[in-house]
C-alpha cells in the first residue's frame, strides 16, 4: 500500500517535471499516466504492486472533483450575469460533442473492424 | 464550558472541518445516487457541489477557507490519474484494435466541442474574453485554465465551466445514448471522455469499465488536441 502509494506519487512528479520543464500541453499526472501504462506493459512486478491501490483510489473517482465542483459556487455572480449564453453554450455543445464522437466512433469501427471479434 | 464560537473559530482556521463534509457530503450524494437506483441526474458530484455550495453561504464562509481543508481530496486526483492506467492496461489490446475509430471520434468530437460552444455563445453576444474563456472546456482542468490564460479568457471561469461541462455530460450521456441507440461501450465510453473529461470518465466507470478505460484516453487525447487546436479554432470568432 505504502509502497504502491509512493510509486503512483513517483510517476506523478516525474510527469510534472516533465511537463513544466519541457512546457508540454499535456499535464504533469496525465503523462504519470502514460509512462505508468509503459511501466505496466514492461514490468509485472510493477503491475500487481500498483493495481489493488490503484482500484481503490478508482472506485471513488467522483468525489475527488468535489472540491473543484465547490469552486463553481464562487462564480455563480459571473454565470448569473451571462446566464443564458454560458448554459445554452455548454449544455449543446457537449451533448452534441459526445452524440458526434460516438456515432464517429461507432461508423468507423463498423467500417475498420469486418473481422468478427474474437 | 467554552463560547462556541471560540471553537467555530478555532475550526474555521483548521482543515479538519471541511475535510469532513467534503466526505460526509460526498458520502449523502452517492447514497442518495444509490437510493434511487443510480440514475443518472443523481450525480453524486452535483449533489455534494450543491449541499456544500449551500453550507458554506449559510455560515458565510469564503471558498479559500473552503479549499484550506477539501484541498486534500482534491490532491489525490493526481495520484488517481496515473492510476488510470491500471484500466487501460486491462483494455490495451481493445484500445490497440480501435485505433482508427479513436483518432476519427477525437477528432470530430473536439472539434464539434469548440466550434459548437463558440457559435452558440458568440450567437447570444459573448465578447472575445468570453469565448476565450468557453474554448477549452471540454478540456481538464489544468490544460483548460492554461489554455483560456493564454488565449485572454479568464483561468478561474474557465475551471468552473470545465466543472460545469463534466457534469453535464456525465447526467446527459447514458439517456441520449440509450435513446440513440448506441451499444458500443466503447465508443460510448470514449465519446464522453472527450466531450466531458475526467468527470465523465467517472460516470463511465460507473457504467461499465471497458467504456471507463475508453473515457479514460479519450480525457488524455483530447487535453492535447484542445491545446493544439483551440487557439486556431478561436482565430475564425474573431
Amino acid at each position: 500500500m505504502v509502497g504502491a502509494l509512493a510509486i503512483i506519487l513517483l510517476f506523478q512528479l516525474v510527469g510534472e517535471i516533465l511537463s513544466r520543464g519541457m512546457a508540454l500541453p499535456l499535464p504533469g499526472p496525465v503523462l504519470g499516466m502514460v509512462f505508468m501504462l509503459i511501466g505496466m506493459v514492461v514490468s509485472v512486478r510493477l503491475r500487481d504492486l500498483v493495481r489493488p491501490t490503484a482500484q481503490g483510489l478508482l472506485a471513488h473517482l467522483s468525489l475527488l472533483f468535489v472540491p473543484a465542483g465547490v469552486g463553481v459556487v464562487a462564480h455563480v455572480p459571473t454565470l448569473a450575469a451571462h446566464g443564458l449564453a454560458f448554459v445554452v453554450s455548454l449544455v449543446v455543445s457537449t451533448c452534441l460533442a459526445i452524440v458526434v464522437g460516438a456515432a464517429v466512433f461507432a461508423a468507423v469501427a463498423k467500417m475498420t473492424e469486418r473481422v468478427p471479434h474474437d | 464550558m467554552t463560547d462556541p464560537l471560540l471553537i467555530w473559530s478555532y475550526l474555521a482556521s483548521q482543515p479538519l472541518l471541511w475535510l469532513c463534509a467534503t466526505l460526509f457530503a460526498y458520502w449523502a450524494g452517492d447514497a442518495i445516487f444509490r437510493g434511487v437506483g443510480r440514475k443518472p441526474w443523481a450525480n453524486p458530484v452535483m449533489i455534494a457541489t450543491v449541499f456544500l455550495g449551500l453550507l458554506l453561504w449559510l455560515t458565510g464562509t469564503d471558498y479559500e477557507s473552503y479549499f484550506n481543508g477539501a484541498q486534500f481530496v482534491h490532491f489525490m486526483l493526481g495520484p488517481a490519474t496515473v492510476c488510470l492506467a491500471v484500466p487501460l492496461y486491462s483494455n490495451l489490446r481493445a484500445l490497440r484494435r480501435a485505433a482508427l475509430p479513436i483518432f476519427a471520434a477525437l477528432l470530430a468530437g473536439s472539434f464539434t466541442a469548440i466550434v459548437t460552444t463558440l457559435a452558440i455563445a458568440k450567437a447570444l453576444g459573448a465578447d472575445h474574453e468570453l469565448l476565450a474563456t468557453l474554448a477549452p472546456k471540454s478540456a481538464t482542468a489544468p490544460v483548460a485554465i492554461g489554455i483560456s490564460e493564454a488565449l485572454g479568457g479568464q483561468p478561474t471561469l474557465t475551471a468552473a465551466l470545465v466543472i460545469l461541462t463534466g457534469i453535464i455530460g456525465a447526467i446527459t450521456v447514458t439517456p441520449m445514448l440509450n435513446a440513440l441507440g448506441f451499444r458500443d461501450w466503447r465508443a460510448r465510453g470514449f465519446a464522453v471522455g472527450v466531450a466531458a473529461h475526467g468527470i465523465g470518465t467517472a460516470r463511465a466507470f460507473q457504467v461499465h469499465e471497458q467504456a471507463g478505460a475508453f473515457a479514460s484516453i479519450g480525457m488524455g487525447m483530447n487535453a492535447v488536441l484542445t491545446a493544439i487546436i483551440a487557439p486556431w479554432v478561436l482565430s475564425f470568432f474573431g
